[in-house]
């Protein structure tokens, strides 16, 4: 944009904002759905059997970490320093990576318990909300690791921190919904 | 480019209120666990986590996405969906019969 | 005034001109239209006398499912966006939308959205599971078919569009106003299309999920929605619901804000009570979530439920019927003019009032359970989608097109359209509460001849002829009028709001010189300051891009896996996604 805007609020930004309001509610009928199907499962496995609370606590703490990491790249950007957004912007990616590591060993153990997609409502309505969730940290990674490109090739700067805000966003946003995910699906059980 | 970010607050926070936050974020997250580890909380259990959870959710949507500082109008715009969503759920959980989260 | 390839096919293709996306929507939607009508007429065939044979049941089903979600999402909902995309920019004094090519992206999405799931009228399996899809009707055991995964699938890819084109409204209407545009001095249609939209981008993502689940049960085996492994169906019906009734007022908020702008025009006055005509839109966008249940009343929620859904729907009335007493305020002590768009906004006011009130009627339970699935709620929602929407649409076609094309239509053959189509629709669809509450159901292929109904169903199929006789005179009109039609002029009604103040059509970049607004009604109050009357420098006009069209064509890749079950597809329309949103990131695009 490199004219005024009415309501001097950055458009990119703005519309962001708009669609991280649009996924609160696909978020949100992914979450109503498990909980209005909890305890509605007619046979095992169930949450309090297999959900493992060690593990997700690790992916949990990575992912918030992976937050501050993110501010942090942001905070560098602006200041101009570059060499520390690579750093950053690259831990992001990664700690998305490790968080996708964790999803991808507890569904494959979960398989192996017997908790498919097909096997009970549980099952379905669990895989669906956190592989919803894991798709959007796969697509953040992706987005992550794009900025970081565009950072080694000298394309980002202080002058489009606009770009790494929103995503930003975007990460901040995932990460939330698995702060709420972490206590409804996991600790709530 | 300018002109639209001069009037959005001038400054983010710190890398210093960041790491702050994220001491937060730590200490309520080894909370939350540990909490449900003690049976003796079994009862408060689901107040106790959806509070803190919550504060989690304030905390990294005021101070890592900006709405402190950012104008009102995005915490308006993400805001409004946040509690038709809210709404939507409980009326959900409502209508199912569901009253008690984790009961 | 060239755009950079102005003419051809290529032009089109690449177009990221808001207006040129707003052609092409009004195209489509206006074919979609056609077609919707057409099954509309072999329904009413079918049923014009007791036993008819002219279909099978099997294709009655495809016919009224596809009726409805034809009208519903590819006729009247890009019609609506049409007129987005053509009037917004150019109410609020922009020169284009804000993300160009996020624009023409949600229209080739749509398009072969529209595609795909008529593509299914070719191997014979349109959807047939109605337009609201209930399971376990459309779950795997009851419609083992493809029909209901096209019905699915092109849903999805149709709620994407909408989605995209919802972000993009709502910025460029609070972002891309003219100096001096506050949002008091918004126009009226301008601002029932931002809470449109704020509809759009919340309700949608509630459907996706409840299709994602259906998706899931029928190819992959899940349970959501099986009974006998714990799963609900009046889930489905909640998620649908929840997603069905914003929709609605989706459909019919943009009318009212067309019907906001010709009613005034017409009248020489400002709007009455403009504020809480505002406010009054912004309410119901609020209210509409909050009703969704009284479309299940029979389903048998609860006294506690119903009483709730049903105080809930009967207190949307009010700012309703605000608008209404606002609508007819307007029109008192003008100086009122009966063009054939003052014709269909006023025919709009009446035909919604009827539709409003059998609304009400069926917002009481106990009265909503006489009335549930049978014909009485095909009458009151046609009342309200064709009577208010259609009629609101067909408003602003007279009034706008003379801005799109820079010809008037003919009030002549308009005056035949009107009238045919207001009589047409009074013939059709009045009978129905009769027949309804006379106790034939929806959806049923034939009816036997003791049930006495047979000289009403008749009128109305004689009323749906009608209509389609009034649509030729449309048809004809928008043909003939575009090379024969008088010109316009920059402003053929005296309107009020900018896109009268620029020429019809207007140039690519709109506005020589971005307009300064000093009240609610700029061309009203303002006596045509000395403006400069040529620009400062050359206007920009960004080029066209061929990458929202590359995107787009992943999606319908993509969603031909489910049909053809071949999964190299996902990956291809994956692969092909990720591939014009990479070259469209990285384009350079100055707007």
């Amino acid at each position: 944009m490199t004219h005024a805007t009415s309501m001097g609020l950055d458009s990119r930004k703005l519309a962001f904002w708009t669609f991280i309001g649009s996924e609160c509610l696909l978020f949100g009928s992914l979450i109503s759905t498990y909980l209005v199907y909890k305890g509605q499962s007619v046979v095992g496995p169930y949450p309090h059997e297999i959900l493992n609370i060690p593990v997700t606590s690790l992916s949990t703490f990575d992912l918030l970490a992976s937050s501050l990491w993110m501010v942090l790249a942001l905070a560098a950007v602006q200041r101009g320093d570059m060499k520390w957004a690579k750093i950053w912007l690259l831990g992001v990616a990664i700690g998305g990576l490790i968080f996708l590591g964790f999803q991808v060993y507890e569904f494959t153990s979960f398989v192996h318990e017997g908790l498919t997609l097909q096997r009970n409502l549980f099952g379905a309505s669990f895989f669906l909300l956190t592989g919803t969730h894991g798709a959007h940290v796969a697509v953040g990674v992706i987005w992550m690791l794009t900025l970081w490109v565009q950072a080694l090739r000298g394309r980002l700067g202080p002058q489009n921190a606009i770009t790494v805000e929103i995503a930003g966003l975007y990460w901040h946003f995932v990460d939330v919904v698995w702060i709420i995910i972490f206590t409804l699906v996991y600790l709530l059980q | 480019m300018e002109s639209a970010t001069h009037t959005e607050g001038s400054g983010h926070p710190t890398a210093g209120t960041y790491l702050r936050v994220f001491a937060v974020l730590f200490v309520i997250t080894v909370v939350e666990v540990g909490v449900f580890y003690v049976p003796a909380f079994k009862p408060l259990l689901a107040p106790v986590l959806l509070t803190l959870s919550a504060a989690k959710f304030a905390l990294v949507v005021m101070f890592y996405m900006h709405l402190k500082q950012d104008s009102k109008f995005f915490t308006f715009v993400f805001g409004g969906p946040l509690l038709l969503a809210s709404a939507v759920m409980i009326g959900l959980l409502f209508l199912f019969g569901v009253f008690v989260l984790g009961g | 005034m060239s755009n950079p390839p102005s003419t051809g096919l290529r032009s089109w293709l690449t177009t990221t001109d808001h207006k040129r996306i707003g052609t092409l929507y009004f195209w489509t939607a206006f074919a979609f239209f056609l077609i919707g009508g057409l099954e509309a007429l072999i329904i009413r065939a079918q049923l014009a006398q007791p036993d008819g044979s002219l279909v099978s049941a099997d294709t009655y089903n495809q016919l009224f499912t596809m009726h409805g979600t034809t009208m519903v999402f590819l006729a009247l909902m890009p019609m609506t966006a049409a007129f987005f995309n053509w009037i917004v920019p150019l109410q609020i004094g922009a020169r284009d939308v804000v993300f160009p090519r996020l624009n023409a992206f949600s229209y080739w999405v749509f398009l072969l959205g529209g595609l795909f799931m008529n593509a299914s009228f070719l191997i014979g399996a349109a959807p047939d599971g109605g337009w609201f899809g209930y399971v376990n009707l459309t779950g795997p055991q009851y419609s083992p078919g493809l029909n209901i995964d096209f019905w699915v699938l092109g849903l999805q890819i149709l709620g994407v569009a909408s989605l995209a084109a919802g972000f993009n409204f709502i910025v460029t209407i609070l972002n891309l106003r003219a100096p001096g545009l506050t949002m008091m001095r918004l126009p009226v249609f301008s601002w029932m299309t931002l809470v449109t939209q704020f509809l759009v981008i919340t309700a949608f993502p509630v459907i996706t999920v409840a299709l994602v689940f259906l998706l899931f049960d029928r190819t992959f085996g899940t349970n959501f929605y099986v009974p006998a492994a714990g799963g609900d169906p009046v889930l489905w019906q909640h998620l649908f619901w929840i997603f069905g009734h914003p929709e609605v007022y989706i459909l019919i908020l943009p009318a009212m804000g067309i019907v906001s702008e010709v009613l005034p025009t017409f009248s020489r006055k400002p709007l009455f009570g403009y504020t809480v005509v505002v406010y009054s839109g912004v309410l119901i966008g609020f209210m509409g979530w909050g009703v969704w249940s009284h479309h299940m009343f029979s389903v048998g929620l609860g006294p506690i439920a119903d009483s709730f859904f049903a105080a809930a729907t009967m207190l949307i009335a009010i700012p309703t019927g605000v608008k209404i007493f606002n609508w007819i305020a307007t029109l008192w002590g003008g100086q009122i003019r009966f063009t054939t768009a003052m014709k269909f906004a006023v025919g709009f006011i009446a035909m919604f009032i009827i539709g409003g009130l059998s609304g009400v009627s069926h917002a009481s339970p106990p009265s909503d359970l006489q009335q549930t699935d049978t014909y009485y709620v095909v009458a009151h929602f046609h009342y309200v989608l064709f009577g208010g929407t259609v009629l609101g649409l067909f408003a602003g076609m007279y009034y706008w097109i003379p801005k799109m094309t820079g010809r008037l239509l003919s009030e002549r053959l308009g005056s035949w359209h009107f009238w045919l189509t207001f009589i047409g629709m009074n013939l059709t669809f009045f009978p129905m509460h009769f027949i309804g509450l006379l106790g034939m159901p929806r959806r049923i292929y034939t009816y036997a001849p003791e049930l006495g109904l047979g000289t009403m169903n008749l009128v109305s199929t004689i009323g749906a002829f009608v209509i389609g006789l009034g649509t030729l005179a449309l048809v004809i009109n928008v043909l003939w009028s575009r090379r024969h039609g008088e010109p316009a002029g920059p402003d053929p009604w005296g309107g009020a709001t900018l896109e009268w103040s620029i020429p019809s059509p207007p140039p690519p970049h709109n506005f020589d010189v971005i307009p300064t607004v000093t009240s609610r009604l700029p061309r009203w109050t303002t006596e045509h300051p000395a403006a400069p009357s040529a620009p400062g420098s050359a206007v920009h006009v960004p080029p066209g891009s061929w990458w929202p069209l590359v995107a787009a064509a992943g999606l319908p890749i993509m969603a031909s896996a489910v049909v053809t079950k071949l999964l190299a597809l996902v990956f291809l329309g994956a692969a092909v996604l990720v591939f014009g949103i990479y070259r469209w990131a990285y384009e350079p695009f100055e707007v």
